[in-house]
């Protein structure tokens, strides 16, 4: 009995192994593919589009799932960026000596200066939830953004981190541009997935508790602080991981990149696809990277078509593209009426 | 010491404006449980309003000729920029928030975003982005007292605060308008209930709150003596905390509020460093909520399901 229960769960892991092992080559051909036929303007975009993507999901664990808003996640995004930078420099000597230079030192220091960027960015976020997750929601919104100013300023001033002029690592020639499609859309997928499974267990149910009504959610005898903080953090951390991958496109990071317009982009790519729908953010992450490349020549009019669609999507359609719903059941909808299904 | 005083003075001005801004937050939030965003383009856009009209009465000829501009017309332009401002907050109430005022809580508070990141940009095309000088509506009279330099521009700065905030607490406690809104703050179906015009009340709280800030408005442009089209961010951010570091919801605690903010941002650009003036509010907004998130004259209010 327990032989055959175990050998089952063998068969269950090895399929999703080889699934992973599937997905991973996918992504690697795709990357491929792109890199020998795109020219570099739409691979930086495509590029932006995935980054984009890990921000919207982050930040729709917060903002859409639990209901509580912050609008300053450029802040954790910048913390990501310089950590991985500044780590990413200092790990990579070390890492040469321990295997050598080469493909290989290269890989493992981007994934590691992106875990460390996720972890200063979750600290981050750990230590502004702990004060305000407390209160009511938007209260958290003028922390939020409050401490991206201020994350801003300190960077601004940080003479180890280059000040104004930006952290470049301590190569004359730049940070190195480890950043390609592989490894932006590996972890894409990694967090998205990862996103998804917390959204839908229980704890991602009680964080939609949380978000429907907090005082039931507390009756029901969920921890209702614990939970935010813990979104908060993931939610913090994951716009980290899109720092690091975002220093690492270019040459070097300066406190101007992260601004509270960045905030706002990613904002406008949750409520876009819908608050609440991860389905929905990947799509707003894709929508903000190509109309941000799109409206590049009408930059002065691009922030009022921004605050315009804003405007209107909340005075129209304020759930969203998605709404909450998820790709899978909008496809059922749409595939055939309603009444098929329950009969 | 006389160096503190000098400092003590430029904050207890800089507050006064604050405090001009915060009572308009204070004041949207006890009706509509709504944080204004837009509240800090409004005063931006009072501050232009006031450029303008200052323009049009031909400031530039009496400066041009040395003369000073006639204290009636500096009356005119402070009025004339309220009237511009009011009319700008209520239409924004009317279009904006009016319709999503059923909405869940946090539809409003992006509309908000919206509307404010609108009037910036909006503000950037219309003004220009680069920053303009304020015209001399006042002729500055530098003057001392023991030692400490004073201009007549800050004492006019806290006279004018001053007198608007008294006029203020006299509206809000004397008149029936004044009346209805504390109503339809404590509780808006039974002031419905009561008669009361809620809609007209929230329109006149709009109307009341951006006159205010065109005010603030008008005095931090003959203050700064710069004024830019995103100048409304950081100075609306500054008196959002004021007003919750007052208690939000309180007139009083606005005005204590934006006094304080105003004393912590020039004693730690003083004393500590230039660079971290601004950083300074966001650390007393986090002390804040820490410790007393109601505020210093706020009262506690247990939520209800």
């Amino acid at each position: 009995m327990s032989s055959a229960s175990a050998q089952v769960s063998t068969v269950r892991w090895l399929k999703r192994a080889a699934f992973a092992v599937l997905v991973v080559a996918v992504i690697y051909g795709l990357g491929a593919l792109l890199e020998s036929t795109a020219i570099e303007y739409v691979q930086r975009i495509v590029l932006l589009a995935g980054i984009n993507v890990i921000l919207a999901v982050g930040l729709n664990l917060i903002n859409g799932t639990t209901g509580q808003f912050s609008i300053g996640h450029a802040g954790f995004m910048a913390v990501g960026a310089y950590a991985a930078a500044f780590f990413g420099t200092k790990l990579h000597p070390w890492l040469i000596g321990l295997l050598g230079a080469g493909a290989c030192a290269d890989a493992l220091t981007f994934n590691l200066a992106l875990c460390i960027g996720a972890l200063f960015a979750g600290a981050a976020g750990l230590v502004v939830g702990i004060p305000t997750l407390r209160l009511r929601g938007d209260y958290l919104a003028v922390v939020t953004l409050g401490f991206g100013e201020i994350i801003r300023i300190v960077f601004n001033n940080a003479r180890a981190l280059g000040a104004a002029t930006g952290y470049s690592g301590d190569d004359p020639a730049g940070l190195p541009a480890y950043t390609n499609f592989f490894w932006v859309y590996l972890w894409a997928t990694l967090l998205v997935t990862g996103l998804a499974h917390l959204t839908f267990s229980q704890t991602g149910r009680s964080l939609t508790a949380i978000r429907e009504d907090e005082i039931a959610a507390e009756a029901m005898a969920i921890p209702t602080t614990r939970l935010k903080v813990l979104a908060f953090t993931v939610s913090a951390a994951t716009a980290g991981v899109a720092g690091g991958l975002f220093a690492h496109m270019q040459s070097g990071i300066r406190p101007e990149d992260f601004k509270f317009e960045k905030s706002i982009d990613m904002v406008v790519m949750i409520i876009v696809g819908g608050l609440g729908s991860i389905s929905g953010a990947v799509v707003g992450g894709i929508f903000v990277a190509v109309t941000l490349e799109v409206m590049r020549d009408l930059s002065q009019y691009r922030l009022v078509l921004y605050a315009l669609l804003l405007i209107i999507i909340m005075l129209v359609r304020p759930q969203g593209l998605f709404g909450a719903r998820e790709l899978p059941s909008v496809l059922r909808r749409l595939r055939g009426p309603r009444t098929k299904e329950s009969s | 010491m006389t160096e503190f005083i000098q400092q003590v003075i430029n904050g207890l001005s800089l507050g006064s404006i604050y405090a001009l801004i915060a009572l308009g937050y204070t004041m949207v939030y006890g009706i509509l449980r709504l944080i204004n965003f837009a509240h800090g383009e409004v005063f931006m856009v009072g501050a232009y309003a006031g450029y303008y009209a200052a323009s049009a009465f031909g400031i530039d000829a009496y400066e041009r000729g040395g003369r000073a501009f006639p204290l009636v017309l500096a009356v005119a332009v402070l009025l004339l920029a309220m009237a511009a401002a009011a009319a700008l907050g209520t239409t924004i109430e009317l279009l904006a928030y009016r319709p999503v005022r059923k909405a869940p809580r946090l539809t409003p508070l992006i509309t908000a975003i919206g509307v404010s990141l609108f009037l910036q940009n909006a503000g950037m095309l219309v003004f220009g982005p680069n920053p303009r000088r304020y015209p001399p509506i006042l002729k500055e009279v530098p003057f001392e007292i023991g030692g400490v330099i004073v201009t007549n521009i800050k004492v006019t700065i806290f006279v004018v605060a001053l007198a608007l905030m008294t006029a203020l607490r006299f509206f809000v406690l004397g008149t029936w308008t004044g009346r209805a809104m504390r109503a339809v703050s404590i509780h808006p179906d039974a002031a419905r209930l009561m008669g009361i015009d809620v809609d007209r009340t929230i329109r006149a709280c709009f109307a009341i709150g951006s006159a205010l800030a065109a005010a603030g408005g008008i005095l931090f442009g003959l203050d700064q003596i710069m004024i830019n089209p995103l100048m409304g961010v950081l100075t609306g951010l500054k008196a959002f905390v004021a007003a919750v570091l007052g208690g939000i919801g309180s007139i009083p605690g606005a005005v204590l509020g934006g006094v304080l903010i105003g004393l912590a941002e020039q004693l730690t650009a003083g004393y500590l460093s230039p660079d971290y003036r601004d950083a300074i509010t966001f650390v007393i907004l986090i002390l804040v909520l820490m410790l007393k998130p109601e505020g210093l004259l706020g009262v506690v209010k247990q939520e209800k399901v």
